[in-house]
């Protein structure tokens, strides 16, 4: 493989990083935050879960991206990523919680306009559209299951060290869970740009398994997120387990749990044929945005608990961070493109 | 490991849930055998079974005290309830020193022994009695707040009563120490007595109080 090849794939693995530093936290924070798991035991986990989720159900999304814009020269699928990674960043430096999901949806429309591609406007606004049901589903499950949990533990009148001890137990089930959906469903955001230009090649193991150009690129994506994990993402659990959301351990796991059954629903190929097999309308398999799960949750037990404890002010402020974020991510790939081209002599599309 | 680390974790949550169980029984062990003391004390008779009994009540606050400390332990050590673990502590810890005010009273009686006249034995008695019937509320209060929190306010309501009831016989029974012919050195000795022992109630309604906001805090 070329060193410049590895260079281009770089920028993706800059992305699953961050993804792996910053969104983790929306998995395991409030359980690191208020101490019911410690941060090596969250990090195993999550690591090896997002790359199973990654590599198992990771394909649906990525179709899905591929559609919106298909990037078809590495350097500008580098610049796509590297576009969404400073967006991300910047985001985060002003202290909102934003997805790789909206930042690598914006810098591939930005490739779409550089190069003069079209944008599949049905593909797009089907994602920007679940990105606002994203978190009223997430809010409407939170609300369910809060209510059906608080009836459960209250009649099975429970001892507070039993219940303390099952609720550790649900927060591990649960964030392995949400980790696993988190690769299935984000792995596009990191990987997707790649697939169509993927520099490898299918490998057979023994002759009985086919392991995958794009499960190569996927299981490379998934070791990216799992180095953020380790390296960046304890400062970020800490800050959302004790400062974003001050809940108790059971409200915190209701939050994980809806968060992880979004973003696996959003994810699942499986749920989305079953449905269309009964004549339903199916569920379009888009990356979703983690945080704006995270959010919604919390946001719908707030709601339950009559409202008071949602800060509205905040809940405004970080929608308009979803807003602006594409739009920042499409500008800087316009920039990143132009460099290239103009300056490295590149050849971002053919 | 996980599976190791989540088995230690159910074992030491058995071992605490029993050893909290067991210091609230310790709790309202001692003030059954209270109850029995003061009359037992009164009966100048019975003297070798009070010195009896206020043995026993120190061996129960010994044990008493080698639990809270086992609980504290455990509790820091494995990192259980995070969120409830400084209210749960201190509220055990308020728990061990109300068996020290029993314990106290036991020693006072045992040490200055206080000269009641017979015309103030029944009234000692009745005063006792609440006293004990309100250490008893708390002791419902504290389980349900360990097991069942929608009953902690009916409970901790309970606690309330039985205070102010120990109140007006304690009220009562100093005014009537007062107005009696005795000296006002033993009637200050016998008004130091009543008082101490009214002062458990107080102890446990703050006790209550305290574990209605925990409750609160508590709430899902």
């Amino acid at each position: 493989m070329e060193i410049t090849i590895l260079i281009f794939l770089f920028g993706g693995l800059f992305l699953g990083w961050s993804l792996g530093a910053n969104d983790a936290a929306n998995v395991f924070g409030t359980a690191v935050g208020t101490r019911m798991v410690s941060f090596t035991s969250a990090a195993i986990i999550c690591s090896v879960f997002v790359i199973l989720g990654a590599i198992i159900s990771g394909a649906g999304t990525t179709e899905t991206l591929g559609k919106l814009g298909a990037i078809n020269a590495l350097p500008g699928a580098f610049a796509a990523c590297v576009a969404a990674g400073i967006s991300v960043y910047l985001m985060t430096k002003v202290g909102l919680p934003v997805s790789t999901t909206q930042a690598i949806v914006g810098a591939i429309v930005g490739w779409n306009l550089y190069t003069g591609s079209s944008t599949n406007l049905q593909v797009l606004i089907t994602i920007l559209g679940t990105w606002i049901l994203c978190p009223i589903i997430a809010g409407v499950i939170a609300m369910g299951l809060f209510t059906f949990t608080k009836r459960v533990i209250l009649n099975r009148k429970l001892h507070i060290l039993r219940l303390d001890a099952y609720t550790r137990t649900a927060l591990l089930l649960a964030g392995a869970f949400g980790a696993y959906s988190l690769g299935a469903n984000n792995i596009a955001n990191v990987m997707g740009v790649f697939v169509p230009i993927s520099p490898f090649t299918d490998v057979t193991i023994g002759n009985l398994f086919v392991f995958s150009s794009k499960e190569q690129l996927f299981l490379l994506g998934g070791l990216a997120i799992a180095v953020g994990v380790f390296t960046y993402s304890k400062r970020v659990m800490f800050t959302v387990g004790n400062d974003l959301l001050k809940m108790t351990p059971v409200a915190a796991f209701i939050v994980v749990i809806s968060h992880s059954i979004v973003l696996f629903l959003f994810a699942s190929q499986g749920i989305s044929a079953f449905l269309q097999s009964i004549n339903l309308p199916s569920i379009p398999l888009v990356p979703v945005s983690s945080s704006q799960a995270v959010v919604g949750g919390v946001i719908g037990i707030g709601l339950l608990k009559g409202g008071k404890e949602v800060q509205w002010s905040i809940a405004g402020r970080i929608s308009l961070g979803w807003m602006t974020l594409p739009v920042i991510a499409a500008l800087i790939s316009l920039i990143v493109l132009f460099i290239l081209e103009n300056i490295f002599n590149l050849t971002v599309s053919f | 490991m996980f599976g190791l680390k989540s088995a230690s974790l159910f074992g030491d949550t058995k071992k605490l849930e029993r050893e909290i169980d067991e210091f609230v029984d310790i709790v309202s062990e001692v003030g059954l055998v209270f109850k029995s003391i003061v009359p037992t004390y009164l009966n100048h008779s019975a003297n070798g079974k009070f010195e009896e009994m206020v043995e026993k009540v120190k061996e129960m606050e010994s044990k008493a005290d080698k639990i809270t400390k086992d609980v504290e332990h455990t509790l820091y050590e494995e990192t259980l309830i995070p969120d409830a673990r400084s209210d749960v502590l201190r509220l055990l810890e308020h728990i061990d020193e109300l068996i020290g005010m029993y314990q106290g009273n036991c020693y006072h009686f045992s040490i200055q022994k206080p000269n009641f006249p017979k015309e103030f034995h029944e009234d000692l008695i009745e005063l006792t009695e609440t006293v004990v019937n309100c250490v008893e509320s708390l002791c419902l209060t504290v389980r349900s707040f360990f097991r069942d929190i929608k009953s902690v306010r009916d409970n901790a309501h309970k606690v309330t009563f039985y205070e102010k009831e120990s109140d007006i016989k304690f009220s009562a029974l100093a005014r009537r120490i007062f107005d009696s012919e005795l000296a006002l050195d033993q009637k200050m000795h016998l008004r130091y007595f009543v008082e101490k022992i009214d002062r458990i109630c107080d102890q446990a309604e703050d006790i209550a109080d305290e574990i209605q906001i925990y409750a609160i805090k508590r709430s899902v």
